[in-house]
């Protein structure tokens, strides 16, 4: 541990650090309570007389591109997640950057995937410090046991633009993967081998870092239409022979879960909300790709064709079960967050109602509104859920990190948020007397999904009347949490560190809550 | 133990084990050594290892080494699989019985809905904790088929404990025994924990039945188990009506239509005219001797217009019900088992008929100007139940209570 900050309580009873990786932290105040101040961060002021007047800014390789912006020791490297498991260049940066002999860089990930295990051996040797963004699979283990120099920090999608708008991080080199880009830095995400659909999650990095890289592998003459990323912010492209493995970025068909536990809970979820007259002419929701979002996603659409009921947008990730029903005119738009199939992003490259969109429109909680709080129901996953509805997804029950949280508090500001989760799993019962790591406050968590039974969130009175009467099968939560008891026996509580690995912040930059060590 | 004692395992194979457990035991001289891995071990680690050592204790394991690797498993299953691998290993004693679930007493009802029976193969507990909650008339635990030979021993001990553990919701509680001498075995484990209702592979001849109807009787007297034979042999559909009739615990009589187009060497057709006369048989039989007549499965899982078809069309046979592999059938055959609205609508009315006529001490019934026999008035009743059960009554209909 590179220090050892004091704890203090944070308004939702979690002890947080007060200083993360030398930074003093805001704990959490509740939602909404954090209000922020000063001025939105900058880059440093250019001129063109910098800049080739044939707009021509390539070099040969990424190395070249880290030498001509300086890239230096300490400095802090962003990339995203749009390439997911398919993603080469994120690894290939930093083995460029070891190659240079560049030491303790901070990695800024949008999110980071398995295929990013390359980057244990940078920790080892010291070419990264430390990592502030998702870990899982061994990079999720090496934080959780303690090997990381600096403290992990975990942000929403959301969380991640206000903390870079806000100036909390500093990007001094972005490293942003283009499957289309052409010399002059302007890139999309809808065609060429590793095609994405877009590219939001690079959006904040390309407009605030100090230096923007562009990687691609399908160079096109200017200019490369529509310009996601615009060349006017990128310093240095790159052309590579593969920015990564196109089989893992987008999957080349959507599948459906089989398990009829899943399945039940998908389609109570859907019937609750018809019950609670949610589908209705000019609604919208967002559901996500795991399995059960996507059932959840079937039956709602079939509910939606027999009450002749239109939604007026839907929120992706898209696939093609969401693109078949904007086909269908069942949903009038798409704000997609991320494409995640090959139809999706098909979709998005030819139909105009089919919109990209980044963190900032979608989920920034520091700018005038975003249009995550006018979703009127979501569906959503979770690690565990407490009698309280606080939630977590961040961790397994015995603290290890498991997921990054994505957009998940985002969507938290959905007018209805349901949890979509099984009762337990393996013996381990998902409803607890407490999370093991708070991510989403139960305030803002609406109703829980199992298998087993509707749970509501007792702030929803007008949900329970709405459900009245139906056959449903609506239960208080403590009394599932009985049943579960019984099932799988009253769980011992974990003995758990005190040895802080990383922090889960709120979307407005407060620290909601420690991950602590394990192992 | 005066007996030797062997090396023994219990518990399924391969890599992706969830829910389950893997038990191993060696002999040896030193006092008994446990070996618990478990991946829920920081939650229920002293659980588990207590469950253990009281089989164990039961089973006057003193020495050796018993191992565990656990992935998730209930303490129901725990139990069982432990028992499962001393038995094996050549030890004997009382089985420690699992806490009993909600609803492990619900009497047994002779004349129920059996629109849907769920098939669940009886060594795979994974697949039988939320078997309740789909809503299927019936469960089956399946101790024949869909059990390997080699796991026949464990599986029934698994299906006990499940019989005590499990929350089937309303569902009749079945098993599906083996052939012979092994299915004898199998009613003998289970009987004293409350099966509803015993179904008997391959029957062939009414002596079968009659022998097992005494033999549970013998085992459970006034509690024994309802049995439902199955007919799955042109020999078996030949003697239908004897088998049905066999026995006053038969409630039910059914086909297996897989092993019987096998038999008979006609490939099971979508069209079926290669069993019907099996079909018809047993319909006509069951109705004969005052039982239900219960369809065969439809395998295909992922075809629920297939499946509906088919529900239709047995039903329209006269078959009261239809096995299901697969929960996502349930839904399915019980909307294609639910009457009509004209078939409801004049249901309605001879049911309400006959309530008046028995109400004014009328013998006949009449509807309009028709008069209606019996048999109808009965048939009228159990479509008007299968109307409720569908969702298609509010109860506040006169005839809803027939």
């Amino acid at each position: 541990m590179a220090e050892k900050a004091r704890l203090v309580e944070n308004a939702a009873g979690r002890l947080v650090p007060e200083v993360v990786n030398g930074r003093e932290q805001t704990p959490y105040l509740g939602v909404g309570k954090f209000r922020p101040e000063g001025r939105k961060a900058s880059p440093r002021i250019v001129t063109c007389a910098d800049y080739p007047e044939d707009g021509d800014k390539q070099v040969p390789t990424l190395r070249d591109a880290f030498e001509k912006v300086g890239l230096a020791d300490g400095m802090v490297v962003s990339t995203h997640h749009h390439l997911r498991n398919g993603d080469a260049v994120a690894n290939m940066a930093f083995d460029a950057a070891a190659g240079l002999g560049v030491k303790d860089l901070m990695w800024f990930p949008s999110a980071s995937f398995p295929v990013h295990a390359n980057q244990l051996r940078h920790l080892e040797s010291g070419v990264i410090h430390h990592i502030e963004g998702s870990m899982n699979g061994p990079l999720g283990d090496y934080c959780s046991q303690g090997k990381m120099r600096g403290l992990g920090v975990l942000r929403s999608h959301g969380g991640r633009w206000q903390a870079i708008q806000d100036g909390e991080v500093h990007i001094d080199v972005a490293v942003i993967a283009a499957p289309t880009a052409d010399p002059f830095g302007n890139a999309h995400g809808l065609d060429g081998p590793a095609a994405c659909g877009l590219l939001g999650f690079a959006l904040a990095d390309s407009i605030f870092a100090e230096k923007v890289i562009v990687v691609t592998d399908n160079l096109v003459p200017f200019p490369c239409i529509p310009w996601q990323i615009q060349g006017n912010n990128v310093d240095v492209v790159v052309e590579v022979d593969s920015i990564g493995d196109p089989s893992k970025i987008v999957s080349g068909t959507t599948r459906i879960t089989r398990s009829p536990d899943r399945l039940r809970i998908a389609e109570l979820a859907a019937r609750f909300c018809e019950a609670a007259g949610i589908v209705r002419d000019g609604f919208s929701f967002q559901a996500g790709a795991g399995g059960t979002s996507l059932a959840f996603a079937i039956y709602l659409r079939d509910i939606m064709r027999s009450a002749g009921v239109t939604a007026r947008f839907a929120r992706g990730g898209s696939n093609r079960y969401l693109v078949e029903m904007l086909r269908d005119g069942l949903v009038e738009y798409i704000l997609d967050g991320q494409t995640f199939d090959l139809d999706g992003v098909r979709s998005m490259r030819e139909d105009p109602r089919h919109v990209n969109t980044s963190p900032f429109t979608s989920y920034n909680y520091h700018g005038k509104g975003n249009f995550a709080s006018m979703v009127d129901v979501v569906v959503l996953g979770a690690t565990e859920v407490d009698v309280e509805f606080n939630a977590n997804v961040v961790t397994h029950s015995d603290g290890r990190l498991l997921h990054g949280i994505g957009g998940w508090q985002n969507c938290l500001a959905a007018r209805t948020t349901m949890l979509l989760v099984p009762s337990f799993r393996d013996r381990i019962p998902v409803i607890v007397d407490r999370v093991t790591t708070l991510c989403g406050p139960g305030e803002l968590i609406d109703v829980v999904v199992t298998e087993r039974g509707i749970a509501v969130n007792p702030r929803r009175q007008d949900l329970l009347d709405a459900v009245r009467g139906s056959d449903l099968p609506v239960r208080d939560i403590h009394d599932l949490k009985a049943e579960l008891d019984r099932l799988c026996g009253v769980p011992s509580r974990p003995e758990r560190s005190d040895e802080p690995v990383a922090v889960v912040k709120w979307v407005d930059g407060t620290v909601l809550d420690t991950v602590w060590r394990v192992g | 133990m005066g007996t030797t004692v062997r090396g023994a395992r219990s518990g399924p194979t391969g890599d992706r084990i969830r829910s389950d457990l893997v038990v191993r035991y060696e002999p040896g001289d030193g006092p008994l050594e446990l070996r618990i891995r478990s991946k829920v071990g920081y939650l229920y680690g002293e659980a588990i290892e207590a469950a253990v050592r009281r089989v164990a204790e039961a089973f006057g394991a003193a020495t050796g080494v018993l191992e565990v690797e656990d992935f998730g498993a209930l303490e129901w299953v725990i139990l069982a699989r432990v028992e499962a691998c001393l038995r094996r290993a050549g030890f004997e004693g009382e089985a420690v019985l699992p806490a009993r679930a909600p609803g492990h007493d619900r009497p047994r009802e002779r004349e129920r809905l059996r629109r849907s029976r769920l098939y669940i193969p009886g060594n795979q507990p994974k697949l039988m904790l939320s078997a309740g909650l789909y809503g299927a008339d019936g469960i089956i635990l399946d101790l024949e088929d869909s059990v390997p030979p080699a796991e026949k021993d464990a599986a029934r001990i698994l299906v006990r404990n499940a019989l005590l553990a499990l929350d089937w919701g309303g569902a009749e509680r079945m098993v599906r025994v083996n052939q012979g001498e092994p299915g004898l075995e199998d009613m003998e484990a289970l009987a004293p924990h409350n099966p509803h209702t015993i179904l008997l592979p391959k029957v062939e001849h009414a002596q079968t039945v009659a022998d097992i109807g005494v033999f549970l009787r013998t085992l459970a007297g006034d509690d024994a188990p309802f049995l439902m034979p199955i007919l799955e042999s042109p020999l078996g559909i030949h003697n239908a009506y004897e088998i049905a009739a066999a026995d006053p615990l038969v409630v039910a009589l059914t086909l297996g239509l897989e092993d019987l187009s096998a038999e008979l060497g006609a490939p099971r057709t979508p069209e079926g005219w290669e069993s019907f006369l099996a079909r018809q048989t047993t319909v006509y039989a069951a109705r004969a001797a005052g039982v239900q007549p219960i369809a065969s499965v439809y395998s295909g899982i992922d075809d629920p217009e297939g499946l509906e078809a088919y529900v239709r069309r047995e039903r329209a046979l006269g078959f009261d019900g239809i096995g299901c592999i697969h929960p996502a059938q349930v839904p399915v055959v019980h909307r294609a088992m639910a009457p009509t609205a004209a078939e409801l609508e004049k249901a309605i009315r001879i049911v309400e008929a006959a309530r008046e006529a028995e109400a004014k001490g009328l013998g006949a019934v009449a509807v309009g100007s028709k008069m209606v026999d019996p048999p109808v008035v009965a048939q009228a009743r159990r479509t008007v139940a299968l109307a409720r059960a569908a969702g298609m009554l509010d109860g506040e209909t006169e005839a809803s209570d027939g």
